[in-house]
């Protein structure tokens, strides 16, 4: 029955039993906190108030207080958007795509990347508010009925599909998230001991009995919102693009942005589950879960992104030359040289040079490595849409309003303050609710455990999924 | 009998116990009984808790309530409406603006009884409607917060307010037992009234003598010419040269010339010539932007070249030739005596020099060109400037010497704008009596011991002559805001005569300027019409002291001065915002940016490229400047293209200390580096200079400043646009399967269709001298904010209209053999003399605006007239219009720059009861958050629609004029209906389609209502100029 692959690698390893998955996941929820997650979460803390300081001074005194000008209307906000937007993109694409292509390996890592995806989501979302001149009135953006007459919103502004593919991104994450979250919660719930754990968690598994009807609606409702989200993972970031693409201003008026932008954002966004996982992976110890295999997958999935990131960059540089339109010409050589050349290096450095490193075995399968590689591919992201937007406006059409941008305190407060609140959320995440899906997981211990359950142990959990059809066929 | 009842509202009150009478005093009966422990000791009552919380409870609710209150803002109607004023409706009285020399006939628009605006007037034969950024600037001085609101006489250090009875009374006692002479200090007055009542006050004392000073004195050029400026008619010339002379900006009359200097320099297919400017100058002018020719020199070098030229001339007219030496760029003096021989008649030379002898050889070389009669109109010399450098030392020797009993500073601030400052300073010690009219304490009315404050020029009456025979008048527009006094008042008032100024203008007048006939409906007229010309006047009798100087001492003077240039010499200037710094707390002036280097908000150590290698100074660096004279002063470098080799240059007007909190400390005095010597003030020094290692950011509004090869501006030479006008402006062209398509004829977009009017603008770059008044006039009408120095760095300035200035470069894309980057960091540097482009540029109100269709909530959209509109109140401030702007015209709200302290000072228009104003009640303030832009003042348009629409007509070409076009004094803007075939505008385009009319960036086919005409240069020097 059981079958252990020549060539594949367990996904589990470790000899784990249904039980200890169980016990392994529960562990920290049910735990005190782990003094090293305390330390992390006040770091994030201090990080959050940073965050609720800088976007006082926005609100109270105005954009002023960010180092925009007349030249450069969009610097920080808009990078620090699509940046966080892109990040949002690894959850949906691991637990949508990755489960309609059947990739089994998805099943210990993809809580998490939803979780990181949601998060994300919500700091992407601050931005497109903060950057507002006057963000009381955001709700206009919004096609509502109103009292003002007749007015309505413009559609054909790029900003407005924002609007549009940013919240339904976000509400179907969030539902595909939390629907997958009932099962474990209930398992949770049904071992908690304490009154008010178990309260808790019995609200929040919207009474899961794990009864068959319940794994067969579950079933279907989570393929049909795989089936959802999985144009979702190429719309958003297509959509953010266009906020580039129909605009005039050379380096914006690109063809390319779409594929690009979503290449560049799976890119991101993996790197951030990198990140993150590889700490997870060792403050909650869940090496038997999150394991090699799993982290050289996603590098092959960094590298591939990569290296369609590097293309575009340099199918950039050759259609500016190509279309002979100087002002293209132009943008693209001073993004090379021009006074922002650091930026531009950085990124280059950063999302197409270091990614090349996981072409050798040994460096794609070292954690270290990995860990150091997510996080140049994180900063090279950033980079990325800092040179697009910024190196771009700063010298448009007209040299007479050429400008420099420099970031102000606040600007760079508010960026550092929503990783506060990103990794605020995460950790209490990580602590209070499971980190890894369990019953999944535990559908693939038969088939890829690494170990031979010939007497399958009867302390499987009772809520267990055990007629799964779709994973294990 | 009736009896009388009487009610009681308690037992209490029926029994009337000596306690209630005692208590009913008191509205609360009895103080909740809060004590504090400590100081009453152990057995005191201790405020119990609930005492407590209901005192607590009720301080609160009482402090909520109180806050909730709206603070009482008293708003007066008119319960008796003044005859001539209708709320809402702007009424418009002509007068005049005089400051600092510069002269503008003026109407000014008041609104419910208060001046919010100033235009030209077109009656004005001199100044033909046009206006100076200064002339703009004034009304917001008139609601200048630093002014002093009463009279102050000074005890000690302090100043204490008096009352005007009482100041009258001492400073006619102290007068009267004045020991020594009296004088009248002023800086030049071209009223014939107010000289009068000098006269007779003078009159009054035993010695009295009335100096005349110009803070930027042209003492040199009246000396030479029998003390008065020559009446310039640049109008007249086919051939201009000038030497140092900035007559487009802030020398003499920049309206005036430049009103007469752009009727030779407009060109059509049909008329297709112009005059030929050269300018021998050493930092570069707005003058010396707009020449054709332009040679940098150093100014010592100045004579030598005027010499040159006079020679030349001299030799063409088979006149004697001086003994000087030769001058180095001979090629284009050539060229320029060339064409001044064959222009005879037709020619003019000028100088800015202040030095006699270079103003002799001038008017030498006009008077042997025939020049007198044609380009110098010999029957109207100009009045403008009258102070004599001479009689000013003189005055300052004198209160020194003790000889000064009492001294009367009229519009003089002497402390701070002569060189001779600390001799001033010391000087005023030994005047015993100290009176003056400055408007606020300024450096000089500090140590007077009376300041008998002037009213504003808008509050007051007056006449001016700026040239023979052209007077005009001006009449209050507002009741004095303060309890000021008109000095002319306050000098009748002192010599005993009880008639009023107005009275006694109209008398004066009545007595020298009448010309018969009903003199009431005359000077009603004048009144009216705020110029009065053709007047058979006397003329003014200047104090300049006129010493002629013979050709040969001339040319010995200029020897002596080529011979005693040494090191780096110091050119000192003006700026055509800022002038001498006597409107400096104006902050729309101090925030217009300067012509040439863009800078606002302080002045700056002008420095050649090649000195600044040579020392290894960069841009911003603090330099300590010394100068001849031994006076040091420190200031920021700034690069400027254009500067002679081994020159360096300052602009005066900076440095204030008592001008009040916009000016206060903004840039550094450079009036004492001038050189002075017996005969008078040469703006020149030589100095030393020296790197403090410290910095100092210079606020500029554009900070780079080559085109890039980019055909964003056109311009072509005069020989191309004789050969082929069709030639001289490059089509974009875009390939399409029918071969080369104007841009507009692909398009995604369907076209709008204007049934009524479709209002559309043209800016002819060849008559754009980019002066800046469009940017002031656009700022007054539009209620743009002041931002501030800091601001500006954080390059966020708000003004709507802005000049884009552009150098040439020496390196060009097509012609470079250098690598494509370094081509790109080549074109990049500005030539070291460039020829300079300027463009007016505002929104284009595109007919496929970008912004338009990217704005989420539909704040900017277009108006069936043509019009992009901004809607302010539905913006949320994304800014994504402000990123798709291609020509970057909109502007953003940072922050609420209205009831503001941070802006306070600066934008005093938005921040005081006072300032508030000046404002124009037909334009929103813009909240903060939202982006603003040029809205084609459609407050105007729509005005202008209403009007028409009440005399059931369509509105009149020229009826509707935005506030740049109206204010732009060479006519270079021109707005109008381009629906309507006979408008201007479309004339225009149509006589330009395919010649000179282009439009920015038409690659991207946005399809601009604003179109610009190809600007064309007569700078070929193998083609004589006749």
């Amino acid at each position: 029955m059981q079958h252990v692959s020549p060539v594949r690698e367990p996904l589990v390893t470790g000899g784990k039993t249904y039980h200890d998955i169980t016990n392994d996941v529960s562990r920290q929820v049910e735990a005190k906190p782990n003094i090293r997650w305390a330390i992390a979460l006040a770091v994030a803390l201090f990080f959050l108030g940073i965050f609720i300081y800088s976007v006082y001074r926005t609100l109270w005194f105005g954009i002023g207080e960010w180092g925009l000008n007349k030249t450069v209307n969009w610097a920080w906000d808009i990078t620090n958007f699509v940046w966080w937007v892109g990040i949002g993109h690894a959850g949906t694409l691991i637990s949508a795509i990755l489960l309609l292509f059947r990739q089994k390996w998805r099943s210990s890592i993809n809580r998490a990347a939803e979780a990181m995806t949601i998060f994300a989501v919500i700091c992407a979302a601050m931005f497109p508010v903060l950057h507002m001149g006057r963000p009381w009135l955001a709700y206009w953006v919004l096609p509502l009925p109103n009292t003002f007459g007749s007015l309505w919103v413009n559609f054909n502004s790029p900003l407005l599909w924002d609007v549009f593919a940013i919240s339904t991104y976000f509400s179907v994450s969030l539902v595909f998230w939390y629907l997958g979250l009932i099962p474990d919660f209930a398992t949770i719930r049904d071992r908690a001991t304490g009154p008010i754990a178990r309260r808790a968690y019995a609200l929040l598994s919207f009474g899961w009995t794990g009864s068959a009807k319940h794994w067969s609606r579950y079933e279907t409702v989570s393929l049909i919102l795989a089936g959802v989200s999985t144009p979702l993972v190429l719309s958003v970031h297509t959509i953010v693009s266009m906020d580039f693409a129909t605009s005039v201003i050379p380096g914006w008026h690109t063809t390319i942005f779409p594929p690009y932008f979503v290449a560049g954002a799976i890119f991101s966004g993996f790197a951030m589950v990198l990140t993150l996982m590889l700490i997870t992976r060792d403050v909650f110890y869940l090496k038997d879960y999150i394991t090699l295999e799993h982290i050289e997958s996603m590098n092959k999935v960094i590298i591939l992104t990569g290296s369609i990131v590097g293309v575009a960059y340099i199918t950039e540089f050759f259609i500016a030359w190509y279309s002979g339109v100087e002002y293209e010409q132009y943008a693209f050589i001073n993004r090379a040289t021009g006074p922002y050349w650091w930026a531009y290096w950085s990124m280059m450095t950063c999302n197409v040079i270091t990614p090349q490193l996981f072409w050798f075995r040994k460096i794609r399968r070292s954690v270290v490595a990995t860990f150091i590689i997510s996080i140049f591919v994180n900063i090279g992201m950033w980079f990325e849409r800092f040179v697009i937007i910024v190196t771009s406006l700063h010298r448009d059409f007209l040299p007479s309003s050429w400008a420099m941008f420099t970031p102000s305190i606040i600007d760079v407060g508010i960026y550092v303050g929503t990783l506060g609140l990103f990794f605020t959320l995460f950790l209490l995440f990580a602590k209070y609710f499971p980190v890894i899906n369990m019953f999944e997981v535990k559908t693939i211990l038969k088939s890829s455990s690494g170990v031979q359950h010939s007497h399958a142990p009867e302390t499987m959990h009772a809520h267990s999924p055990n007629n799964q059809a779709h994973h294990d066929k | 009998m009736q009896e009388k009842i009487k009610y009681w509202k308690g037992l209490e009150e029926l029994e009337n116990t000596p306690e209630f009478v005692r208590n009913s005093q008191n509205e609360f009966a009895e103080f909740l009984p809060v004590k504090d422990k400590s100081s009453s000791g152990k057995n005191a009552e201790v405020a119990p808790r609930r005492d407590f919380l209901k005192l607590l409870g009720f301080s609160v609710a009482a402090a909520t309530l109180a806050s909730c209150e709206a603070p009482v803002r008293k708003a007066i109607p008119y319960l008796n409406k003044p005859e001539e004023i209708e709320p809402g409706i702007a009424n418009w009285y002509a007068s005049t603006y005089f400051t600092d020399g510069d002269y503008n006939s003026i109407l000014v628009k008041t609104r419910e009884g208060r001046p919010i605006k100033i235009e030209g007037n077109p009656l004005s034969s001199l100044t033909r409607g046009g206006l100076s950024p200064r002339g703009q600037a004034t009304v917001l001085s008139l609601y200048d917060t630093t002014r002093l609101p009463n009279p102050v006489t000074k005890r000690g250090e302090k100043h204490i307010d008096a009352e005007w009875e009482q100041i009258d009374q001492e400073i006619r006692t102290k007068l009267g037992q004045v020991n020594g002479k009296v004088a009248l200090v002023s800086t030049t007055i071209i009223s014939p009234s107010t000289k009068q009542v000098i006269r007779e006050f003078g009159a009054k004392y035993p010695s009295f003598e009335h100096f005349v000073y110009d803070p930027y004195s042209v003492s040199g050029l009246l000396k030479a010419n029998g003390g008065t400026i020559p009446g310039y008619d640049f109008s007249k010339a086919k051939t201009i040269v000038s030497f140092g002379a900035d007559f487009l900006g802030a020398w003499l009359s920049q309206v005036e010339f430049a009103k007469q200097y752009i009727t030779n320099r407009k060109v059509t297919k049909d008329n297709p010539n112009m005059s030929r400017h050269y300018q021998f100058e050493a930092t570069l002018s707005l003058t010396g932007a707009n020449a054709d020719v332009r040679v940098p020199i150093k100014p010592s070098e100045e004579g030598v070249a005027v010499a040159a030229l006079y020679n030349r001339i001299a030799q063409g007219t088979g006149g004697q030739v001086l003994n000087t030496p030769a001058f180095a760029q001979t090629k284009q003096l050539d060229a320029a005596a060339k064409e001044l021989l064959a222009n005879r008649g037709a020619a003019l030379v000028v100088s800015g020099s202040n030095d006699v002898a270079v103003q002799t050889l001038v008017r030498d070389i006009n008077r042997m060109l025939g020049s007198e009669g044609t380009t110098i109109n010999t029957a109207a010399p100009i009045y403008t400037k009258q102070g004599d450098d001479t009689q000013m030392i003189r005055f300052i020797n004198e209160m020194n010497a003790g000889t000064v009993g009492a001294v009367i500073f009229y519009n003089a601030n002497p402390v701070y704008n002569h060189p001779l400052a600390d001799k001033v300073v010391s000087g005023l010690k030994k005047v015993g009596v100290k009176i003056s009219f400055a408007d606020r304490i300024d450096e000089t009315a500090v140590l007077a011991d009376y300041i008998t404050p002037d009213h504003h020029p808008l509050e007051s009456w007056n006449d001016f002559e700026p040239r023979r025979g052209y007077l005009s008048l001006a009449q209050p527009t507002i009741s004095p805001l303060f309890k000021t006094r008109q000095a002319q008042d306050s000098l009748l008032a002192w010599s005993g005569n009880n008639t009023s100024y107005y009275d006694y203008l109209r008398n004066h007048w009545r007595a020298n300027f009448a010309k018969g006939g009903d003199f009431n409906a005359a000077w009603d007229k004048a009144v009216h019409d705020g110029v009065l010309e053709g007047v058979t006047s006397a003329g003014q009798t200047t104090t300049a002291t006129v010493a002629p100087m013979t050709m040969a001492a001339a040319a010995v003077a200029i020897n002596q001065t080529a011979r005693n240039s040494k090191g780096i010499e110091l050119a000192i200037y003006q700026k055509s915002s800022i002038g001498s710094g006597v409107e400096a707390n104006n902050p729309w002036l101090q925030e217009l940016s300067d012509p040439i280097s863009r800078a606002t908000w302080d002045n700056y150590l002008a420095i050649p490229r090649s000195l600044a290698k040579e020392m290894d100074i960069q841009q911003n660096d603090l330099i300590r400047v010394t100068a001849g004279n031994g006076k040091t002063i420190e200031l920021p470098a700034l690069i400027q293209p254009g500067q002679a080799r081994g020159t360096v240059a300052i602009a005066v007007g900076y440095g204030r200390t008592h001008a009040g909190p916009v000016a206060n400390l903004v840039g550094v005095n450079v009036y004492p580096l001038a050189a002075t010597n017996q005969n008078g003030v040469l703006y020149i020094n030589s100095v030393k200079l020296e790197k403090t290692g410290a910095e100092k950011v210079i606020a500029q509004t554009q900070t780079h400043h080559t085109i890039m090869d980019r055909n964003v501006v056109q311009e072509a030479s005069l020989d191309a646009y004789r050969k082929n006008p069709k030639e001289v402006t490059e089509y974009i062209k875009v390939a399409t399967p029918d071969g080369p398509q104007s841009p507009s004829k692909v398009s995604l977009w369907y076209d709008y269709e204007y049934k009524n009017h479709h209002w559309g603008m043209v800016i002819d770059l060849n008559s754009c001298i980019g002066c800046g008044s469009c940017v002031v006039g656009c700022a007054s009408e539009n209620n743009t904010p002041i931002v501030g120095k800091q601001e500006v760095l954080n390059r966020r300035e708000m003004f709507w209209m802005r000049i884009d200035r552009y150098y040439s470069s020496d390196t060009h894309k097509d012609t470079s053999n250098l690598g494509t980057i370094e081509t790109y960091q080549a074109m990049e540097e500005p030539s070291e003399n460039p020829q300079v482009i300027f463009q007016p540029m505002l929104c284009q109100h595109c007919n496929h605006a970008p912004c338009e269709t990217v704005c989420p909530v539909l704040a900017t959209t277009h108006s069936s007239e043509g019009l992009n509109q901004m809607t302010y109140n539905r913006c949320v401030g994304t800014r994504y219009c402000a990123n798709n702007c291609p020509y970057k015209v909109r502007r953003f709200n940072w922050f609420a720059y209205y009831d503001n302290e941070k802006f306070a000072a600066q934008n005093y228009q938005m921040n005081s009861d006072l300032g508030r104003m000046v404002l124009n009640p037909d334009v929103t303030v813009r909240a903060r958050g939202v982006i603003e832009k040029c809205s084609f003042c459609v407050q105007r348009i729509q005005a202008g629609k209403l009007e028409a629409k009440k005399e059931k007509r369509r509105p009149k070409d020229g009826e509707i004029v935005t506030a740049c076009a109206q204010s732009c004094p060479t006519n270079a803007i021109i707005f109008g209906d381009m629906k309507d075939p006979n408008s201007q505008v479309s004339q225009i385009l149509r006589r330009e389609d395919g010649e000179r009319a282009f439009h920015v960036l038409e690659e991207l086919n946005v399809q601009p209502n604003v179109t610009y005409l190809t600007k064309i240069r007569n700078n070929n020097l193998t083609t004589t100029n006749a």
